[in-house]
C-alpha cells in the first residue's frame, strides 16, 4: 500500500514518518516512534489507554487514522515530566496517592487529567469522574485516581497563584 | 548516646518496613509511560502473528485454503493444525488435567476458537492475510447450556474423548461430561434436610464472567537458532510453570528455556492460563528463525482466554426454627465450555468450592460438582479469587439470606447465630478445611455499628411505607455480607499444577555496602511486589526497603515459584521472604557477635543492629555487618551475605470481612444508586495499609462490575454477545461509588508474619454484598433469588414482574 508522508510535534519535537494512511496513530507512536506510553486496551475508544493530547483536546489515537493527525501538535505522558525530568505535577500526585497499580490505564488517565484540568481547573469530584468516564481503569476502583486529580487540581491552582 | 541519638522508633520509620504506606517504588515508571509490557518489546526482525478464529461454534473443519493468504507480500507462514501435528504440538495439555486444541484440529468447539495463525511482517498485513484464509465448515448442533449438555441425544461435544468414560478426575458419566467431585457427607446430610424444622431451597447461578484485564495477553518468542536456547516474554502470572510446560510439551530442554515476564497490565486470573497463541509464537519464531509477537485484541480475548464462574448452585440449607443451621446441601452444575482449562490444583477440580460453608458453624454438609463440556470459551479460571472460592461466597451468603426469608428472620442477626466463634479456631469445617484463625463476631458488630445499622432498617421500613403510599418510586436495599476466603495454596501435600508442588520462593543477597537484592517466585500484575516484599525485608533484615530492589518474573535469575493468583504472593512467596530473611539476620547474628568480641547468644536484635545484650551502646549495625561479610576472614563462618527459602506453607489462610451496602432502586427504570459501601477486612498483618486499601477498591470495583452488569453471554447458537468493551460492561470512574474501608486485624497463627493476603477479599465479598442489597430491596414484595447480574433491565424486569408497575 502506498505510504503517505506525516509531519506532527510530539512532546515538542517536530517528528515525520512515511506510514500507510490506515495506519492508527497508537501504531506509529508505538511502533515507529518509540513512544510506548500510551497503550492499546481495546481498539475501539471504549478503554482510554491510548489516550492522548492532540491539539488541545483529549483524544483516543486508536481511532485515528495517521493522516488525521498530519501536522498535529500531540503530547503523550512521556511529554507531561518537567524539563528536569522529574515526574510532573500530575504523575507526582497519582504517586502519591497510590492512583494506581498495574500501570497500564496510567498514561492515559493522566494525559486525560492533564487535559481536563485545563478544562476545568477547579472541578468537583462528581466533575472530576464525569470528566475521567472515557478512562477505564481494572484495578484501582477509580477511588484514589479521583483524589489524586483532585490533589493536583489544588497544587496546580497553588503554583499559577505563586507565579501571579 | 545523646537526644540526638535516634530512638528504636525512629530508626524502625527510617526503614520504612511493614505497616508503612510507603509509597511505590513502581510508580516513579509507571507514571511517565516508561512501563515495559509485553506489546512495548521490539526485536530486530520480529515478525507478528494473528489467528484465523472460526464464526462457528460447533463445525468440522472441511478444509484451510492458505494459498491467497500466501501469496499476500509480507505473509510468512500460515500454520495449521496439519503444520503442528509432526510436532505433537496441536493439542496442548491445560492446567486442569485435560487437553486443548491449539489449532482447531478437524472440529471447533466454540466460536472463536483458533483455526489458523498467521506470521507477517507486520500486524496490518497479518489482519489483512486471516481475511484471506478460506476455511470451509459443515455445521454441528451447538450446546450452550450445560443442562442439555447432559441430555442423553445430546450431540457429543467431544470427539476425541468419545465413550472414554474414564476423566482425569475420575468416571465420566456422559460423552459431555467431565467429572464428579463430591466432599462430605452425603447421607449424614440428607438425614438432617429430612429432619430439619426449616429447609430452604434455591438454585443459585453464578453467570459466566471474564477478568478482562486492561492489558490483553500477549507472548513474544524469540528461538535462537544458533544456540538452540529459546527466550518467551509472555504475560504470565506463572513464568515458571510456563517454562516447565512450555519444556514438556515442545521438547526443549528447560535449560534452553528463558521465560520472562515483564510489567504485567492486570491479571485478575486471565493469564494464568497456557493460551494457543503461546505455543503458536513459540513454533513460529522456530520455523520462522526469527522473533514472533502475538498479542490478542480485546475481542480475542473477551472471546477466547479464560472465562471465569458459570456455576449453577442448586442448594440446599437446614436450620431449627430458632436459626440455627444445621445442615448445608450443594449441588453445582459447573459449564467449563469446549475444553477443561481451569486452573486449579490437580486435586480441586472445582477448586476450593468446599470453602462453600462460609463463616457459619455447620455440623454437617455435602457438596457435588459436575463438571460440563459446552461449546462455548473454555476457562473456568480464578477471576480476582482463589479457585472458586467466590462461588462459594455467593453461594452461601445467597442462602443465608434466602434462610433468612424463610424463618422471617433479620439477615445479620442469622448471620450472629451461626458464626464460627473466636474460640473454636483452629476450626475445622464439615467440608474438610482447617480454619487457621479468625474473630468474627467482632468484625460484624464493628460494621453494624459504623453503619447504624438499625438506624437503616429503620429507615428502609419507613421508604417501604412510603413507596406503598405512593410518595416514592425508589426502594432501599441494605446489602449484608459476612465472608471467609480461603487463599495462599497451598501446601505442597494436597496443592500442585501439574504436578508442582505450590511452595514459593525468595532468594536474598546483600551487597557489600548493605543494600540488597531479592527474587521471588512470584509476579506483581499491579499489587506492588516491588515495594511491599522490600518492606517485609526491612523488617526482617534491618536494612532500609529503599535500599532493596525487588526482582520476579525471569526464570532465568529467580527461584522457582508457581506465580500469583490466588492471593498466594503474600501467603507463600511473603512468608518465603521472611524466611530467607530469617536466615540473613542468623548469620549476621554470628558475625556481628565476632565484631563485637562476644558469644553469638550474648548479641541481640534491635530494629536494624545487633547490640549486646545490656549493653546496647555496642552494637554492629546490618550495614556494617554486611561489609564484614565481604572483607573479613570470619573463623567457621563463608564471606559472603546470601539466603534462599523454599517456604511450603504447612496451611492455607483465611481472611475474612464483613461488608454492608446501601442502595436506592429506581423500580420504574431498573437503575441503582449505592448511597454507601462499607468494607472491614481483616487480612491478618497489614504489610502495607495503602496498599491493602487500593486493593479493595480495586477489587470491590470489579465485584460492581459482576454483581451489577458484567456478562459473558452466548445465544442458542453460540454466537458471543459481548465481545467488546460496547457490551461488556466495565464500570467507569462515574459509576462506581466511593467505598469506605476499615480493619480488625486477627494474624494467621501459622504464617512468619501474620499476614493473609487481601488482593481477592473485596470480590469474593463484594458481589454478594451487592446482590444481597437489590435481593433486599424486593423482599417486602415476595422476591426471594434472582439471577445477577442486576443491570437495569433485569432490575426493571424483577419490578414488574413482582407487579410493581401497577
Amino acid at each position: 500500500m502506498a505510504k503517505m508522508h506525516v509531519k506532527m510535534t510530539v512532546n515538542g519535537k517536530a517528528v515525520e514518518a512515511l506510514a500507510e494512511p490506515r495506519t492508527l496513530l497508537i501504531h506509529l507512536l508505538r511502533e515507529d516512534l518509540n513512544i510506548t506510553g500510551p497503550h492499546i486496551g481495546c481498539e475501539t475508544s471504549h478503554c482510554g489507554a491510548c489516550t492522548i493530547d492532540m491539539d488541545g483536546k483529549s483524544v483516543k489515537s486508536c481511532t485515528v487514522f495517521v493522516g488525521q493527525a498530519d501536522g498535529a501538535d500531540i503530547t503523550t505522558v512521556e511529554g507531561l515530566v518537567n524539563d528536569d525530568g522529574s515526574l510532573g505535577v500530575i504523575q507526582e500526585q497519582f504517586r502519591e496517592h497510590h492512583g494506581l497499580q498495574c500501570g497500564f490505564c496510567t498514561p492515559g488517565m493522566i494525559t486525560r487529567a492533564h487535559r481536563l484540568l485545563q478544562e476545568n481547573p477547579t472541578p468537583t469530584e462528581s466533575e472530576v469522574r464525569m470528566g475521567m468516564s472515557g478512562n477505564l481503569c481494572r484495578c484501582t476502583g477509580y477511588q484514589n485516581i479521583v483524589k489524586a486529580i483532585m490533589a493536583s487540581a489544588d497544587t496546580l491552582n497553588a503554583q499559577k497563584e505563586a507565579a501571579e | 548516646m545523646n537526644d540526638l541519638t535516634p530512638t528504636a522508633e525512629e530508626r524502625a520509620a527510617n526503614l520504612k518496613g511493614m505497616g508503612s504506606s510507603r509509597k511505590r517504588v513502581e510508580d516513579v515508571r509507571f507514571t511517565q509511560g516508561k512501563g515495559n509490557y509485553v506489546d512495548d518489546i521490539k526485536l530486530p526482525d520480529m515478525l507478528f502473528g494473528d489467528f484465523v478464529r472460526t464464526p462457528y461454534a460447533h463445525a468440522k473443519v472441511i478444509s484451510v485454503n492458505k494459498d491467497a493468504a500466501l501469496a499476500l507480500p509480507g505473509v510468512i507462514a500460515v500454520l495449521t493444525a496439519e503444520d503442528l501435528a509432526p510436532l505433537g504440538l496441536h493439542w496442548m495439555p491445560t492446567l486442569a488435567g485435560d487437553k486443548q486444541m491449539v489449532l482447531a484440529d478437524g472440529k471447533v468447539l466454540f466460536q472463536g476458537q483458533e483455526v489458523a495463525f498467521v506470521v507477517a511482517e507486520d500486524r496490518y498485513i497479518a489482519a489483512d492475510a486471516v481475511e484471506l484464509v478460506e476455511v470451509e465448515y459443515e455445521e454441528l448442533p451447538v450446546v450452550v447450556d450445560p443442562f442439555k449438555a447432559l441430555e442423553p441425544d445430546a450431540p457429543v461435544l467431544r470427539e476425541d474423548l468419545r465413550d472414554n468414560m474414564e476423566g482425569a478426575h475420575g468416571p465420566r458419566k456422559h460423552n459431555n461430561h467431565i467429572f464428579t467431585w463430591e466432599q462430605g457427607d452425603k447421607d449424614a446430610t440428607e438425614a438432617v434436610l429430612a429432619e430439619a424444622d426449616v429447609v430452604a431451597e434455591e438454585m443459585v447461578y453464578y453467570h459466566r464472567c471474564h477478568p478482562c484485564p486492561l492489558e490483553t495477553c500477549g507472548s513474544v518468542a524469540s528461538m535462537d537458532a544458533v544456540t538452540g536456547k529459546l527466550t518467551l516474554w509472555g504475560t504470565f502470572q506463572a513464568p515458571h510453570a510456563v517454562r516447565t510446560v512450555a519444556s514438556l510439551i515442545s521438547g526443549i530442554a528447560e535449560h534452553n528455556i528463558r521465560v520472562i515476564s515483564p510489567d504485567i497490565g492486570g491479571g485478575f486470573g486471565n493469564k494464568v492460563g497456557v493460551y494457543p497463541g503461546y505455543v503458536c509464537s513459540i513454533v513460529a519464531s522456530i520455523v520462522t528463525g526469527k522473533p514472533v509477537k502475538w498479542v490478542e485484541d480485546r475481542m480475542d480475548n473477551l472471546m477466547s482466554t479464560a472465562f471465569a464462574r458459570d456455576y449453577w448452585m442448586q442448594g440446599k440449607i437446614a436450620a431449627t426454627k430458632e436459626g440455627r443451621i444445621t445442615g448445608l446441601w450443594c449441588h453445582t452444575t459447573a459449564d467449563h465450555g469446549g475444553f477443561d482449562a481451569c486452573a486449579d490444583p490437580t486435586k480441586f477440580p472445582a477448586g476450593f468450592m468446599n470453602i462453600c460453608t462460609g463463616s457459619y458453624d455447620i455440623p454437617v454438609a455435602y457438596l457435588a460438582v459436575d463438571g460440563v463440556y459446552t461449546n462455548k470459551a473454555p476457562g473456568g479460571v480464578a477471576y480476582r479469587c482463589s479457585f472458586r472460592v467466590t462461588e462459594a461466597a455467593y453461594f452461601i451468603e445467597r442462602m443465608i439470606e434466602v434462610l433468612s426469608i424463610k424463618l422471617n428472620m433479620d439477615a445479620a442477626e442469622l448471620r450472629r447465630i451461626n458464626f464460627i466463634k473466636a474460640d473454636q479456631f483452629p476450626y475445622n469445617s464439615a467440608l474438610g478445611w482447617e480454619y487457621d484463625s479468625g474473630d468474627y463476631h467482632t468484625a460484624w458488630d464493628k460494621a453494624l455499628a459504623a453503619v447504624d445499622y438499625p438506624g437503616l432498617r429503620t429507615e428502609q421500613a419507613q421508604r417501604l411505607e412510603d413507596f406503598k403510599a405512593g410518595k416514592t418510586r425508589k426502594l432501599m436495599g441494605i446489602g449484608l455480607t459476612h465472608f471467609t476466603e480461603i487463599v495462599g495454596a497451598g501446601p505442597v501435600k494436597n496443592c500442585d499444577i501439574l504436578g508442582l508442588g505450590m511452595f514459593d520462593s525468595c532468594e536474598i543477597r546483600i551487597h557489600p555496602t548493605g543494600s540488597a537484592i531479592a527474587r521471588l517466585g512470584t509476579i506483581s500484575q499491579g499489587q506492588g511486589h516491588a515495594t511491599t516484599f522490600a518492606q517485609i525485608l526491612a523488617s526482617e533484615i534491618g536494612l532500609p526497603a529503599d535500599d532493596i530492589t525487588i526482582e520476579e518474573g525471569d526464570t532465568d535469575t529467580a527461584p522457582y515459584g508457581l506465580g500469583t493468583y490466588g492471593s498466594r504472593s503474600t501467603p507463600v512467596a511473603g512468608a518465603a521472604t521472611a524466611m530467607a530473611g530469617r536466615k540473613i539476620r542468623a548469620k549476621a547474628q554470628m558475625i556481628a557477635a565476632y565484631l563485637l568480641e562476644v558469644h553469638d547468644d550474648d548479641v541481640e536484635f534491635d530494629v536494624d543492629r545487633f547490640a549486646v545484650k545490656g549493653a546496647p551502646e555496642r552494637f554492629k549495625t546490618m550495614k556494617d555487618i554486611a561489609f564484614a561479610a565481604y572483607n573479613q576472614a570470619i573463623p567457621g563462618l563463608e564471606p559472603g551475605l546470601e539466603a534462599v527459602s523454599y517456604y511450603d506453607p504447612p496451611n492455607m489462610t483465611y481472611p475474612f470481612g464483613a461488608y454492608v451496602c446501601v442502595i436506592d432502586v429506581d423500580v420504574d427504570t431498573g437503575e441503582v444508586d449505592i448511597r454507601r459501601f462499607y468494607a472491614l477486612d481483616d487480612c491478618g498483618t497489614r504489610i502495607n495499609p495503602m496498599i491493602i486499601e487500593g486493593q479493595v477498591h480495586g477489587g470491590l470495583t470489579e465485584a460492581l462490575a459482576i454483581a451489577m452488569g458484567q456478562e459473558i453471554s452466548y445465544d442458542d447458537m453460540g454466537n458471543h454477545k459481548t465481545a467488546t468493551l460496547m457490551d461488556f460492561f466495565m464500570p467507569t470512574a462515574w459509576e462506581t461509588p466511593h467505598y469506605e474501608t476499615d480493619h480488625t486485624t486477627t494474624p494467621s497463627p501459622h504464617h512468619p508474619i501474620g499476614a493473609k493476603g487481601v488482593g481477592e477479599s473485596p470480590n469474593v465479598g463484594g458481589v454478594p454484598c451487592f446482590s444481597n442489597a437489590v435481593h433486599d430491596a424486593f423482599r417486602g414484595f415476595g422476591l426471594t433469588q434472582t439471577h445477577m447480574p442486576h443491570d437495569h433491565w433485569r432490575v426493571w424486569k424483577t419490578a414488574n414482574d413482582l407487579g410493581l408497575h401497577g
